[in-house]
């Protein structure tokens, strides 16, 4: 969905989400509360300036207006690939923003993300994988490399990969695939500013995505790993 | 001298932890295996790349993880990633001195890659947990696959990062970005200038990394011993200092280390190639 299609749903026509470049963030008033807003656009790459960018809005937010929610708008197709963002040490720079996010969720603040086009890897990880929960429009795909990348790095078939990605969960990319997975929480349907409403108010502050992915079978073992070395002798 | 890069994990964790005293937990004998992998017909390890347990170091209680380079490149799958948050977690609960993670991965393992991703980004909420609960992880990087990916994000979530000058810490590896923008963006090929863009005397001199040893067992061990108390709690002033840092860096326009090295006052800088690791050292952190 575009995001300004997005935006008017969610808080109506005067929404107040700017765009710079490929960098959204705004502060909007839902439910007579206020809430901040930031997020990317354009299947943004995210570099070490982008990254930046939206760990400068977490951190005003904290300094600013303690305990004031956050909703992450996540359309991105991962870290961009460059030699100099690479010199620049973007590994850090988004080590940097997903740390902004977590301190955030400690000191009180209510992290949800919103996948409402594409989300691949270390975009992802640092943004929506980070929140307190992490939801998706159904339309929204989710994945990890393009396949011919993946095929050079696997050194396995592109043409096995594609008949995987059709049947195999843990392969295939979608986003039906990552809430089984636990990884995206639930999908937001139909009335969109309800859903939001109903996301904010069920936040979890916990990790739950181990035993969500097992309990709805898309990820049988995370979980059970996890209590396996808490327990071993 | 034994190089750290040509042990494998099990070998660096025996000479690097106090002799004899590391406790594995999930052993090989377990068989504890990949789901995923068999389904692919991939061959696949009793331990699925990662050994974890408790040790001394220096007489004080650690807990250590080691990635196997040479499995899967070190990748990150559901049951490898569901280990290292097990023993993330388990310090949490049973507070060790610190945790040792010496990272060897090219990140997500992309035969199982949405339970990868998912589990990365899960070692990543509990490394930062054991942080802020104010027990150090101290991440090692000197094998010869370097640390990529999710997992480079993640060593940079943690208190302290030792490297050695042949030790790589980056995001994206040369050849992904080669095969997405051209041989002329990065020369995947061209050893030195991998090494100049991503390789521990980089990272030591942009402050990337806390610590540069040589390839070196001892010299590893060395530097965790005297990271043991390296605690720093991230709190807001430690984020902002950050930030002014890395946006700093946004004022150089290039993407050639050495310019780059010239540009933030390292004397000679053409000259850092060639230097070893001491002398680099001595040029201190820009």
């Amino acid at each position: 969905m575009d995001w300004q299609t997005l935006a008017t749903q969610l808080f109506g026509a005067d929404h107040g989400i700017t765009r710079e470049g490929d960098f959204l963030h705004g502060e909007v008033t839902f439910d007579g509360a206020p809430l901040s807003v930031i997020g990317t656009t354009a299947h943004a790459a995210i570099g070490v300036q982008l990254a930046l960018q939206q760990a400068r809005a977490v951190l005003d937010l904290m300094a600013h207006h303690p305990g004031r929610p956050l909703l992450l708008l996540i359309d991105t197709q991962g870290q961009q690939l460059r030699r100099r963002d690479e010199l620049l040490g973007i590994n850090r720079a988004m080590a940097h923003l997903g740390q902004c996010l977590d301190l955030a969720r400690r000191r009180g603040h209510r992290v949800l993300g919103l996948v409402y086009d594409q989300a691949l890897s270390g975009g992802f990880i640092t943004s929506g994988l980070i929140a307190d929960a992490c939801d998706a429009l159904p339309e929204a795909e989710i994945r990890v490399m393009r396949l011919p990348a993946m095929a050079r790095v696997t050194k396995l078939p592109e043409s096995l990969l594609a008949e995987l990605s059709e049947s195999n969960p843990v392969f295939a990319p979608g986003v039906r695939n990552y809430v089984a997975m636990g990884g995206v929480r639930q999908l937001w349907q139909g009335d969109l500013a309800q859903a939001l409403r109903n996301a904010l108010a069920t936040a979890p502050t916990d990790d739950r995505r181990a035993a969500e992915g097992a309990a709805r079978g898309g990820r049988r073992l995370a979980a059970s790993v996890t209590r396996l070395v808490l327990d071993a002798a | 001298m034994i190089s750290f890069a040509e042990c494998s994990a099990r070998e660096r964790l025996a000479l690097l932890l106090d002799e004899g005293s590391f406790h594995e937990w999930l052993p090989p004998s377990r068989k504890l295996t990949s789901p995923h992998l068999a389904a692919l017909g991939v061959p696949s390890a009793f331990d699925d790349g990662v050994a974890i347990g408790r040790a001394t170091l220096a007489g004080s209680p650690v807990f250590v993880a080691a990635q196997e380079g040479q499995f899967m490149g070190g990748g990150v799958g559901e049951v490898h990633g569901a280990k290292l948050v097990g023993l993330l977690q388990r310090a949490l609960r049973d507070r060790p001195t610190a945790v040792l993670l010496l990272a060897e991965s090219g990140g997500v393992r992309l035969h199982e890659a949405n339970a990868g991703l998912i589990a990365v980004s899960e070692v990543m909420r509990a490394l930062l947990d054991v942080r802020a609960a104010g027990i150090p992880v101290i991440v090692l990087i000197g094998g010869t696959g370097g640390c990529f990916g999710g997992m480079g994000i993640v060593a940079r979530c943690a208190d302290h990062v030792v490297m050695s000058d042949i030790g790589r810490l980056a995001m994206s590896g040369p050849e992904v970005i080669e095969a997405s923008h051209g041989v002329e963006e990065f020369d995947s090929r061209d050893r030195a200038l991998v090494w100049r863009t991503t390789g521990g005397k980089h990272r030591w001199l942009t402050g990337d990394c806390d610590a540069l040893v040589e390839d070196d067992v001892a010299a590893f061990r060395a530097a965790a011993i005297a990271a043991l108390q390296a605690s720093h709690p991230v709190t807001l002033a430690l984020l902002e200092a950050e930030h002014a840092r890395l946006t700093a860096r946004l004022a150089f326009t290039g993407a050639e280390a050495v310019e780059l090295w010239a540009a933030i006052g390292v004397p000679d800088a053409a000259r850092v190639p060639d230097l070893d690791v001491a002398a680099v050292t001595a040029l201190g952190v820009h």
